[in-house]
């Protein structure tokens, strides 16, 4: 992979390295990867233009408010902004461009404009392991429990569960994942009381010292569990409904039927013959939700006030805090981009019909 | 001889676009009549939509101000209570449907715009500008796309309904695209589009005229599914009060309802709960009818 990086860097190199790469191409794993680099690319790319090339052009705008109400000169809060940002605003905006994508080639997002001084990617180390931490056990969990449900469902379809899991399931999978925050925090945490929500807000309590032991964890547990009830509920109908779809078209196939008339017990059948096919094609689905959920918990962090990435992305957004904001959408991006790369090698691992096929 | 191989003959039969449309909805009810729960949920979005047509006919007004009446609770004169300025909660939700329904309306056309002219070039065309499509949409399908809006919402001001649907719409077309897409690979087999082919009708002609059509149901369903994501992302920026708060609508009185501590009494539950139910339900009988028409669509999923 880092080769690959580096022959995209050096324009003369690049010719030499399609010759050298061309033989890889052919395996849809490396045009994968490179898919993915490019994605980041882009986005990159398009937070640097959205940032410079919009009409309230920040930096512009926070030259003039540090004038304005610092009474700094215009050199010094020209320098000020060139540092907080890190950009040299006397170069032309091509160059600048090739020395932005340096800095964040070398994990420089800049600093921050509020909070003088500290490192966005410090912001980041401190708030990512608590949304990537809750979303994961949520969507991790959702993922398992809506799989057994699926497969009870197909295995006893037409039967009282599968009709009220279908319906429960249908519902909270259209009903926006914010509004389910909310009706959680109005009726059972105020109207009836029932869980103490300010107290469950933050993602662990105030004195808690942070570290891998138990009574840590369970904090930990305890303040996430909000969000994470909320990413259960409203992903785990989705999968429940594509498992039993999946199941029942797996239940057909010639190796069941065979498995059967050998005379396997049934638990066997279910485990190691119907379970394990029906549930790969979930597993593309698994980053495409993955992605969804990140980008919801900006709206659910605030909800439950979970100070999450999403929290602070927000919270910089309120204050105009761009380096923040352009660091945290990059980091969001990254880890979802990365997500959907390891799905789809997980993917093709575990089902090698797609390496044959080429995963299209 | 001569005479009847004469192209002028063989357009007879071309039917008008009102004939078509007419099949069209006639399919479209056939299809909606096979499941009951599809047809529920297109009497409610067909409920949604009159109410935003008529809403803010039937209350011309949302009524002034008044400090002395401020979350009150529900009562004859105010069946859902007041809000924190004393104003009538249910007349607001009877207005408030018409801006959401309107962006989210935009919003899908744009995008199932996008996405029909371009998945069924891809399609249909294949080769390098089915490799370039194809690419461009994975990449914007991974791009998480309400972080996205967030960001640009502190750059652009959303206050106009074009503006946040255009965002909204550009954001959330790969979807569809890939549907689409697969819908015409398919399609493209079979006999009719290779006869029309044979007769070398031309790519436009044979995209719009013979394999388009074919796909209208399929086209509602894709624009459903774009308007709940429209709804989703447009009612979670109001919300977060990331898009001004002027006007009226559901997610500016759920923003509203939030911030100003609604939730806190007893008495004003309804002025949360009413936008909130009101979104959902909306939500709710788009997904049910457009899954009906998928069921329908797609003989798999029929069978269970």
């Amino acid at each position: 992979m880092g080769s690959l990086t580096g022959a995209d860097v050096h324009a003369t190199a690049a010719g030499r390295a399609v010759l050298l790469l061309r033989p890889w191409l052919g395996d849809w794993r490396v045009r994968r990867v490179l898919r993915a680099l490019f994605t980041i690319y882009l986005v990159c790319t398009l937070t640097f233009f959205i940032v410079r090339l919009m009409p309230a052009n920040p930096i512009e705008v926070f030259i003039h408010q540090q004038i304005s109400e610092y009474g700094i000169p215009y050199d010094e809060a020209r320098n000020l902004a060139a540092a907080l940002f890190s950009v040299d605003l006397d170069r032309p905006l091509p160059l600048q461009y090739l020395g932005y994508l340096a800095e964040l080639a070398r994990g420089n997002l800049g600093t921050s404009l509020l909070s003088r001084g500290t490192p966005v990617l410090t912001l980041i180390g401190r708030f990512l392991p608590w949304t990537l931490f809750s979303v994961g056990t949520g969507l991790l969990l959702s993922f398992s429990l809506g799989i057994l449900l699926g497969m009870v469902m197909a295995y006893r379809r037409e039967g009282i569960l599968d009709h009220l899991l279908t319906a429960v399931g249908s519902f909270f999978q259209s009903v926006p994942n914010y509004l389910v925050a909310i009706v959680i925090v109005v009726f059972f945490g105020v109207q009836l009381g029932w869980l103490p929500i300010t107290e469950m807000r933050g993602a662990y309590s105030p004195g808690m010292q942070p570290g891998l032991n138990l009574a840590f964890v369970k904090d930990a547990l305890y303040h996430a569990a909000l969000p994470i009830l909320t990413y259960v509920l409203t992903t785990i109908g989705a999968w429940m409904l594509l498992m039993k779809s999946s199941t029942l078209s797996t239940l057909e196939e010639d190796y069941v039927t065979v498995a059967r008339a050998r005379g396997l017990r049934d638990g066997r059948i279910m485990r190691s013959y119907v379970g394990r096919n029906a549930v790969l094609p979930l597993f593309t689905q698994m980053a495409i939700s993955a992605g969804f959920v990140v980008g919801g918990s900006v709206v659910i962090e605030k909800i439950f006030v979970y100070q999450g990435i999403g929290f602070i992305l927000l919270d910089a957004i309120n204050r105009r805090d761009y380096p923040v904001m352009q660091g945290i959408f990059l980091i969001i991006t990254f880890a979802v981009v990365a997500a959907n790369l390891l799905a789809d090698l997980l993917y093709s691992r575990l089902d090698p019909r797609i390496r044959v096929s080429g995963g299209e | 001889m001569a005479q009847t191989a004469r192209p002028g003959k063989l357009e007879l039969a071309p039917p008008g676009l009102g004939q078509r449309l007419a099949t069209a909805v006639k399919v479209f009810f056939r299809l909606l009549g096979h499941s009951k729960a599809g047809f529920l949920g297109f009497l409610g979005v067909l409920f949604f939509v009159v109410l935003a047509l008529a809403g803010p006919i039937i209350v011309p007004d949302a009524g002034r101000p008044d400090m002395t009446k401020i979350y009150q609770p529900p009562s004859l004169e105010h069946p859902l209570g007041t809000d924190y300025e004393g104003r009538d909660v249910l007349k607001q939700m009877l207005r408030g449907g018409r801006a959401i329904i309107v962006v989210a309306v935009l919003a899908a056309t744009l995008s199932t715009l996008i996405s029909i002219t371009f998945g069924a070039l891809a399609a249909y065309a294949g080769g390098w500008p089915d490799s370039i499509i194809m690419m461009l949409t994975d990449v914007v399908l991974t791009i998480p796309q309400f972080p996205l809006l967030v960001v640009l919402s502190a750059f652009v001001k959303l206050d106009r309904p074009w503006l946040l649907a255009t965002l909204i719409a550009l954001l959330s077309w790969p979807t569809l695209l890939r549907a689409v897409r697969a819908q015409v690979l398919s399609l493209k087999e079979r006999e009719y589009v290779e006869a029309a082919r044979a007769l070398d009708l031309g790519i436009p002609r044979i995209l719009f005229g013979e394999i388009l059509p074919n796909m209208a149901s399929y086209i509602v369903m894709s624009f459903t599914i774009g308007m709940t994501a429209a709804i989703y992302a447009q009612v979670a920026l109001y919300f977060l009060g990331l898009a001004p708060l002027a006007g009226e609508n559901w997610g500016i009185m759920l923003n509203l309802a939030w911030v100003r501590g609604a939730i806190f009494y007893k008495d004003s539950l309804m002025y949360i709960l009413a936008p909130v139910l009101a979104i959902s339900l909306l939500q709710l009988a788009m997904v049910t009818m457009s899954r009906s028409l998928e069921g329908v669509f797609n003989p798999r999923l029929r069978e269970s």
